[in-house]
């Protein structure tokens, strides 16, 4: 592989943009897309989750307690992951993802409950992914209704004023628990894994079909060239994309953007990359330019489906989690959503930044592996 | 430069062999071509002219057989061997959606050229497209997408040309200036290898191989090639030639008869056969007949008809 030349990885490079400008249509595509997608998702998307991750803060424990969380475990809303102490902790969990809600019992809860002092159950909602939350919250005060009369009898159970405790919810993140914030910057993670794979499988494969792949390989030119070369046009593009994207994002459905730039950065451009390397992966298997097309979806699908896009990640059984993770739009996903709502930082997102950077490299070196520098 | 001296062979390869699954497309291929030579390449559909050239340029791997290209080995030196090869695909292969200028200034890169824009500018000039430069490659007409196809691979100066039946689809009058510029080329040093269908064309080739089955039949000088085929033939003239014509096929030892104007060329390899049946023929007095030197154009017509196209007959190959 000695002797890259910047001159044959320009000629791949000039060719491409002198090309992708003369091709309208897909360039209208590129940049018309994201906003078409934006309209239609964000606006029309909502869903109803169970099995979310829950940490339960229990400062008490008597029989009462006891059948309000076996109340929220049995009605599947809520998977209890384990205790915890502490509300930073509580809060940590959240913001990295590992809990969708955390619910702490107060200290003497069920003392109060019987001298009719109205204790408070908190619960903190990752409201981020409001469809998540959204649901399990609404199920609650039947749950603790429920808790109620099968546990307490006599008087107690018949209070003179409404229910012997309270339940207060917080919605963290998207206090309104608004769909479209979610959904958005989601959709920017879909728009990408769409454009990206599919424009770059079908830019190369165009070469065989036209018979100029062949003119190709008869020169010089090496694999690493003709990859370099034709990807970096389209990471332009992906650039475009994104800003499209944002300036749609923030005008339209007033998504914030909480976070660092820096990560969020560095987390798009390994993502376009990663959806360019798979697309140039994709080219070398496809014989013409709809079998590209046709295994283009085959990874979008997943990419919208066991993401996290369409339906809370912790709600999946563990086989399509596990194979959800070996998905980039997986772990773009949880940055965007870590670094635009949550007001993530760089050391937030290290973790999905390495799940990237092994996806990137292992698509890579199968690609160049496949990618053929004779026709046979 | 190529590690070539003059005279010595360009291309010296034995044993060339290259299957697709179950299909042996080129078998024990042996050819030598010395240096400034016109090499044609003759054979039906299908017989594996394509995949040869494919393999001499570094395209393919053959499965077996090895030899050298402009002194490197067709195995291993591919990429040495690609630096000084221009090799001219049979489906033009350039890009449509970019202009004259700009397929050849990618082309220009491709081979790191220095002074490139003097070097395309020159081409333009050569080729007669100066003040179309600007135009896209896709909108030429067949002809001058085969001479731009030309240029551009002329580009780096190569060492070899090797043309994959550069003039199908061409019309005459392009086709003649192509040769004139082979020839040009030829006669400053570079070697070519080109596969064509048309006889007008190998007749202008140094040396002829005929291939069918992905097997050689023929190879040597254009000169020769009569002799190789064994042909004999006899020229007849007089009236009602198609009738005679009907008559002549099926008689014992006339393999072919062709019509060249007003007089009838019968060919046979059998040699004491043919002359019974010509002079049983000559003695009804009708016609005149005159044995004559077989050229190469009886030796085509011969070996094209004898070699049907290579993918209607499987049961040929296996034998």
């Amino acid at each position: 592989m000695a002797g890259l030349s910047l001159q044959r990885f320009t000629a791949v490079l000039v060719k491409e943009f002198i090309q992708m400008r003369r091709d309208r249509i897909t360039f209208g595509m590129m940049i018309g897309l994201p906003i078409v997608q934006l309209m239609l998702f964000g606006f029309a998307i909502n869903s109803d989750p169970r099995h979310l991750p829950t940490l339960v803060e229990l400062n008490d424990n008597g029989p009462l307690t006891r059948a309000v969380i076996a109340g929220m475990q049995n009605s599947s809303y809520f998977d209890f992951r384990g205790p915890i102490s502490g509300v930073a902790a509580g809060e940590e969990a959240l913001r990295r993802g590992e809990a969708n809600f955390v619910i702490v019992i107060p200290a003497n809860f069920e003392r109060e409950v019987i001298r009719g002092q109205n204790p408070q159950i908190l619960v903190a909602a990752d409201a981020s992914d409001p469809s998540a939350a959204g649901g399990a919250v609404a199920a609650l005060s039947g749950i603790v209704s429920t808790a109620i009369a099968e546990t307490l009898t006599g008087p107690l159970a018949k209070p003179a004023s409404g229910a012997p405790f309270g339940v207060v919810v917080h919605r963290e993140y998207n206090p309104e628990g608004k769909t479209s914030t979610n959904i958005v910057p989601g959709l920017l993670a879909i728009i990408l894994s769409m454009t990206m794979v599919m424009i770059t499988a079908v830019a190369i494969v165009k070469e065989t079909e036209r018979g100029t792949m062949e003119m190709l390989i008869s020169t010089p030119v090496r694999p690493l060239e003709v990859m370099l070369g034709k990807i970096l046009p389209y990471v332009f593009v992906g650039y475009v994309q994104t800003a499209v994207f944002l300036v749609a994002a923030m005008l339209v459905f007033a998504v914030p953007f909480e976070g660092s730039l820096w990560a969020f950065f560095l987390g798009f451009n390994l993502f376009i990359v990663v959806n360019l390397a798979l697309g140039f992966l994709i080219s070398t298997a496809a014989k013409n330019q709809m079998q590209a097309m046709q295994l283009s979806f085959f990874t979008i699908l997943p990419s919208i489906l066991l993401s996290g896009f369409m339906f809370p990640f912790a709600g999946m059984p563990a086989w399509a989690q596990f194979i959800g993770t070996g998905v980039p739009a997986t772990h773009f996903l949880k940055i965007v959503r870590k670094v635009m709502l949550k007001g993530g930082e760089l050391a937030d997102v290290t973790g999905e930044l390495w799940a990237l950077m092994i996806i990137l490299v292992a698509i890579s070196a199968i690609a160049m592996l496949r990618y053929r520098q004779t026709l046979d | 430069m190529s590690p070539i001296a003059a005279g010595a062979l360009v291309i010296d390869v034995t044993g060339l062999t290259k299957s697709f699954g179950e299909r042996r497309v080129v078998d024990n291929f042996d050819i030598k071509v010395p240096r400034g030579a016109i090499y044609g390449f003759l054979g039906p559909n299908g017989s594996g002219k394509t995949t040869t050239i494919r393999m001499l340029c570094g395209l393919l791997t053959p499965d077996a057989g090895k030899g050298t290209c402009l002194g490197f080995d067709v195995r291993k030196q591919a990429g040495l061997i690609k630096e000084q090869v221009g090799y001219m695909t049979q489906k033009f292969s350039l890009y449509e959606d970019l202009s004259i200028r700009e397929n050849l200034d990618f082309m220009a890169r491709m081979y790191r050229l220095d002074r490139r824009k003097a070097r395309v500018d020159q081409a333009l000039v050569d080729l007669g497209l100066a003040d179309r430069a600007r135009q896209l490659a896709g909108s030429l007409s067949g002809g001058w997408k085969q001479r731009l196809a030309l240029a551009a691979c002329l580009l780096h100066e190569p060492q070899l040309l090797l043309l994959d039946e550069p003039t199908a689809g061409v019309d005459p009058k392009a086709r003649r200036d192509f040769w004139d510029e082979i020839r040009r080329l030829s006669a400053t040093g570079v070697t070519v290898l080109v596969s064509t269908h048309y006889m007008d064309e190998a007749v202008q080739c140094d040396f002829i191989t005929y291939i069918a089955y992905g097997r050689k039949l023929i190879d040597g000088p254009s000169g020769k090639i009569p002799e190789l085929v064994g042909l004999e033939t006899w020229r007849v003239e007089g009236p009602d030639l198609p009738v005679l014509e009907q008559k002549l096929k099926g008689e014992p030892g006339v393999e072919q008869v062709a019509r060249f104007g007003t007089v009838l060329h019968v060919s046979g390899t059998d040699k004491e056969a043919l002359r019974a049946t010509v002079k049983r023929l000559e003695a009804e007095g009708t016609h005149r007949w005159s044995l004559q030197v077989a050229g190469l154009e009886e030796a085509f017509i011969y070996l094209m008809a004898g070699a049907r196209d290579n993918f209607a007959a499987p049961a040929a190959k296996a034998a």
